[in-house]
């Protein structure tokens, strides 16, 4: 069902995005600094993280519209600048930009003429199904109206990366429902990859299938969720239980003689602990009040360049 | 035949798998006959565009109900199903139901309500599944 793309590399499949100590500095300092990670063809890419922790600024660098400060960005096999993977590469905006003056019929032409490929069909279908008038300007659309057109736009060219940074945040909840669910669909028939960042892990948790969190222009975890999730336990227990190792702990809580405590496993039960599996918000929350914990990533999530600092 | 009664329904809060979800709900509708031998199970881009969830978590589903022998692919048509689950004795106009129709009636007469029912047949379900435990995959599965 996935793409196969030319370059093959490394293993777990061909990759679609590799970064490799990956910074970038702004005058007010770094916002971006020492990334490594790999993204998979064909995943659905969650990226996660409080707000200033970077996250527009490494979908910028990827997309290819801000140069790195230091380290390397490659898309399909190609590095940046690349002229061969940017029109495989599709970008839906936070701000959405288009031109408020046109019409949607024209903004849509207006991709027909830019793009090498072009799926008009498609990119019609997006719009009809949120009831976007096509002779409607787009400066008397409503947000929510705005991001449908972007996303008919971003469909339209049959990008095999699409990167959408806070997505849904404009949308109602059908509309939500219907973008996520048109984005899967585009994922089932194309195998398409989908780098997208928003603040609602509960509503990520059903499409993606990986994730990227950062916290303070940082890699803090990356890789498939359910392994993500099957490396941590959820302890419950008091002061007789056995102490786990400091640096296994995310983060630990104590409530009067009970403590509480989100570890890295280390493949066996620890004796005296009621051991459960978390949801994935809480170990996202951990890790971000925490901050303290080496980072993980899993064998996939690991780029294949030895320039790594993890 | 393609059937359209088919919607997943996934619940987020339930704290099963969403693939397991998938996997409960088309067995269930095998259960209840709604889905029947030859039948086609949405594609996984019908499901998906229903469902916003993610096309692998649909294909790890039906590679689940592959493993338990309920369905298979055939490439290039789509995923069909094998064998119902449905038990003839368990259909509206079986004997079974019959009884237990004439017992939740005479239930009712004797002034209990929906809920006094619901435990009371809950409450003999279990007593009788777990002293003898028979067809164990299909018994254990709702309470997962």
């Amino acid at each position: 069902m996935n793409a196969l793309y030319p370059d093959g590399s490394a293993e777990g499949g061909p990759t679609a995005v590799e970064v490799s100590g990956l910074g970038r500095r702004y005058h007010r300092g770094w916002a971006l600094k020492n990334c490594s990670f790999r993204i998979p063809a064909g995943r659905i890419c969650a990226l996660v993280g409080p707000n200033g922790a970077g996250k527009t600024t490494l979908m910028s660098l990827v997309a290819q519209l801000l140069a790195p400060t230091e380290g390397s960005v490659r898309v399909f096999g190609h590095p940046l600048g690349d002229l061969a993977v940017r029109g495989r590469i599709g970008f839906v905006a936070q701000d959405k930009p288009l031109y408020p003056g046109f019409t949607v019929a024209e903004t849509l032409r207006l991709g027909r003429e830019l793009n090498r490929s072009w799926d008009q069909a498609k990119a019609e279908s997006v719009v009809a199904q949120g009831k976007v008038p096509l002779t409607a300007r787009i400066g008397t659309l409503s947000g929510g109206q705005r991001t449908r057109v972007s996303m008919a736009l971003a469909l339209g060219a049959m990008p095999d990366l699409l990167i959408l940074d806070e997505p849904m945040s404009d949308l109602d909840p059908l509309a939500r429902h219907q973008l996520m669910g048109l984005l899967m669909s585009e994922a089932a028939e194309r195998g398409i990859t989908v780098l997208m960042s928003s603040h609602v892990i509960a509503e990520l948790e059903d499409s993606c299938d990986y994730l990227v969190l950062l916290s303070e222009g940082g890699v803090l975890l990356a890789g498939d969720i359910e392994e993500i999730l099957a490396a941590h336990q959820l302890l419950v227990g008091d002061d007789g239980a056995e102490a786990p190792a400091p640096d296994r702990v995310v983060e630990l809580n104590r409530t009067g003689r009970q403590i509480t405590a989100l570890v890295r496993t280390d493949g066996r039960a620890p004796a005296g602990w009621e051991v459960n599996h978390p949801t994935l918000e809480e170990v996202l929350l951990a890790h971000l009040r925490s901050g303290a914990v080496p980072a993980l990533l899993t064998a996939e999530a690991r780029p294949a360049d030895r320039t790594v600092a993890a | 035949m393609v059937v359209e009664v088919l919607d997943y329904r996934i619940d987020r809060r339930s704290g099963v798998a969403t693939y397991l979800q998938i996997v409960q709900q088309t067995e269930h509708a095998l259960r209840l006959g709604l889905l029947r031998p030859g039948d086609r199970l949405p594609t996984a881009k019908e499901v998906v565009a229903a469902t916003a969830v993610n096309p692998n978590t649909v294909l790890k589903a039906y590679r689940e109900l592959e493993r338990r022998g309920l369905v298979a692919p055939r490439p290039g048509l789509g995923t069909f199903v094998l064998r119902s689950l449905a038990h003839q004795e368990a259909a509206a106009d079986s004997p079974l139901r019959a009884e237990l129709a004439d017992w939740a009636s005479r239930a009712r007469s004797a002034g209990l309500g929906r809920d006094d029912v619901e435990a009371l047949v809950a409450s003999v379900v279990d007593e009788e599944y777990q002293a003898r435990p028979q067809g164990g995959a299909q018994a254990q599965e709702g309470n997962q």
